[in-house]
């Protein structure tokens, strides 16, 4: 079994999102980055789980970015995986971004590619998908159970108002969410053994960006929490009632 | 050149998000002085002419009823079939939890640029630059498609449907209907519940309320208001409330119409996931709650006081015993 799982490197979630140079630029002073939630929690641990089960598994990770990615992917190493791979592009259009995974994986040839249901920073939630067209795979997408059988998987998936089922022969693409797996903390073992693990940085294959950032805006600053006396609760329901139309 | 939209269904009814996109994709169309079509997987029991309301003037179906089942690879390519069959050069989604598989699949196939979580029509005056929500909502991006195809897929509850008049021709697509790959052996929906990112008003519980035995309050709010119930993380974490409630920047992301917490501090977190809402209310014992900043409207005090109160004063004006 050949898992692929893709590591992004976003933000803390705690960070106040800021803007430079004319708002084309997220002023990165004092972020801290760290591993994509929902890469590091549910997809690589997952991934995790099923090599401590079957330990002829071999994790790859793979991310697509500069130098200042390593950080991440050694991290990403010292939860669990064998190898990595960063490919050495920059770049924030998910047709680019999900055509170097393609390619690697075509090349490699993986039965499983696990992807986090969305990055924390462009919320597109669509290298899954388009990774999955690119290699010609199933997609099952916002998952919350995988087991496997064999070559065959059961998938549970979140769809809107309930959850669904789904029986599906690999390979096939999976972006994680929670349920999935359990947020883990990388241990002292795992940090020494990821210093050695191998990091391959390779070259981008030749793809079209086909999109491109214009510039940033913050929301609009709120006018003001209008405060309304706890003893005077039909207040407050006749503001949202007339002045709001909110119901 | 003109515009398809993906008309998304389930149970055999087509979805409440379809309507806002028909609507965008017909904004949309006008202009860029074309027509909008729609297209539409599977069989549905709804009159689908009366969709020409929201401005399209084609419904292309696919009737098959293998489709009423989602496998994204067989869809996508119908749907890539269908744009290159109609000259259609934009194609709109909802960014709901099909609609966000299918777009990025149909994407890469046509090899168009794709803007998932669009905010609102695209700028066409020069180009083509469609705003998206990023960092989980807590910022905007203006992104420029630069390729001839192009896809969007339109943050749920972002636009308001608009139905005028009018009437589409409904017209069957013949394309090649793959055989799936996936085989879904079980559908669970949660009945009785309306789905929270569908939801135009949500009530959302925090730690405040102390444990799920004291949920019928807010259940009680919830009711009277027609709303979908949410609540913050370590709520879901401790189970006190389902999972698929969590709202938040590593939950559910939510824009309704109205949004209420109650008992929810405010977290970066939390905020991410909810501050697309039009109007917040808050009610927290704690002035400095950092939600308060972020609302529109809050009273400080103690939720198991005001919160049956507020029921009481919605019923008296809906009307109700
Ligand atoms: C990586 C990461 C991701 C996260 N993602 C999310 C996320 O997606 N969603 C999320 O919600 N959180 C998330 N969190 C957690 C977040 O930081 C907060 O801890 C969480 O939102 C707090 O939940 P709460 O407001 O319910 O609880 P608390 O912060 O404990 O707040 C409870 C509030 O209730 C008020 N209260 C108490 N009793 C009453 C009463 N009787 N009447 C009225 N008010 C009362 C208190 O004044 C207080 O403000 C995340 C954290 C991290 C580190």
């Amino acid at each position: 079994m050949k898992i692929l799982v893709c590591i992004s490197k976003t933000p803390d979630t705690t960070t106040k999102i800021a803007f430079k140079d004319g708002n084309t630029q997220l002023d990165e002073n004092g972020v801290q980055w760290i591993i994509n939630p929902y890469d590091e929690w549910y997809s690589l641990v997952r991934a995790i789980e099923l090599k401590e089960k079957d330990p002829s598994t071999i994790i790859h990770l793979v991310t697509v970015g500069g130098a200042d990615c390593d950080p991440i992917i050694r991290k990403a190493l010292a939860l669990g995986g064998d190898e990595a791979f960063r490919i050495n592009a920059e770049s924030t259009d998910s047709y680019f971004i999900a055509a170097q995974i393609a390619d690697l994986a075509n090349k490699n040839g993986y039965d499983l590619i696990f992807t986090g249901k969305e990055a924390i920073d462009y919320n597109s939630a669509a290298i899954g998908g388009m990774v999955a067209e690119l290699v010609g795979a199933p997609y099952l997408s916002l998952a919350t159970l995988f087991e496997l059988n064999g070559q065959t998987a059961t998938i549970t998936r979140e769809i809107e108002g309930g959850e669904e089922v789904a029986i599906v022969a690999l390979p096939v693409v999976m972006s994680c969410q929670k349920g999935m797996a359990e947020q883990r903390i990388p241990n002292m073992r795992g940090i020494m053994a990821a210093r050695t693990k191998p990091l391959q940085v390779i070259e981008p294959a030749a793809v079209d960006t086909l999109t491109s950032i214009v510039g940033f805006e913050l929301p609009p600053a709120k006018a003001g929490c209008k405060m309304v006396a706890a003893d005077n609760v039909a207040e407050l329901v006749r503001l949202l009632h007339e002045e709001a139309k909110a119901f | 050149m003109s515009v398809l939209v993906y008309i998304d269904q389930s149970d055999n009814h087509v979805k409440k998000s379809a309507y806002e996109v028909l609507t965008y994709g017909a904004k949309l169309a006008a202009q860029m002085g074309t027509t909008a079509a729609g297209i539409i997987l599977g069989k549905v029991n709804d009159n689908l002419a009366e969709l020409g309301k929201y401005g399209v003037t084609t419904i292309h179906q696919v009737s098959n009823e293998r489709l009423n089942q989602l496998d994204t690879q067989v869809a996508a390519k119908i749907i890539a079939d269908a744009a290159q069959a109609t000259g259609a050069t934009v194609l709109v989604f909802s960014q709901n939890h099909s609609g966000k598989a299918i777009a990025a699949r149909v994407a890469a196939r046509l090899k168009a640029g794709l803007v998932a979580g669009a905010a609102g029509l695209p700028d066409t005056s020069n180009g083509f630059v469609v705003k998206k929500t990023v960092f989980s909502g807590k910022a905007f991006a203006n992104i420029s498609i630069n390729s001839p195809i192009k896809v969007i897929a339109l943050n749920p509850n972002s636009i308001s449907a608009v139905a005028g008049e009018g009437s589409a021709t409904v017209a069957e697509l013949n394309i090649a209907v793959d055989a799936p790959k996936v085989t879904i052996t079980a559908v669970n929906k949660i009945t009785g519940e309306i789905p929270l990112t569908e939801a135009d008003i949500v009530v959302s519980g925090g730690r405040g309320l102390k444990g799920p035995e004291n949920w019928g309050v807010l259940l009680d709010l919830a009711k009277v208001l027609g709303a979908g119930t949410a609540c913050s993380r370590p709520v879901g974490d401790a189970h006190w409330r389902p999972h698929h409630e969590h709202v938040g920047q590593t939950g559910v992301q939510v824009a309704p119409n109205l949004y209420i917490a109650l008992g929810i501090s405010g977290a970066i977190q939390h905020l991410a996931g909810v501050n697309r809402s039009k109007i917040m209310v808050v009610i927290n014992k704690d002035p400095e709650a950092p939600f308060f900043k972020a609302a529109d409207y809050g009273i400080v005090g103690d939720l198991f006081e005001i919160v049956p109160q507020m029921t009481a004063e919605i019923k008296k004006i809906k009307g109700i015993a």
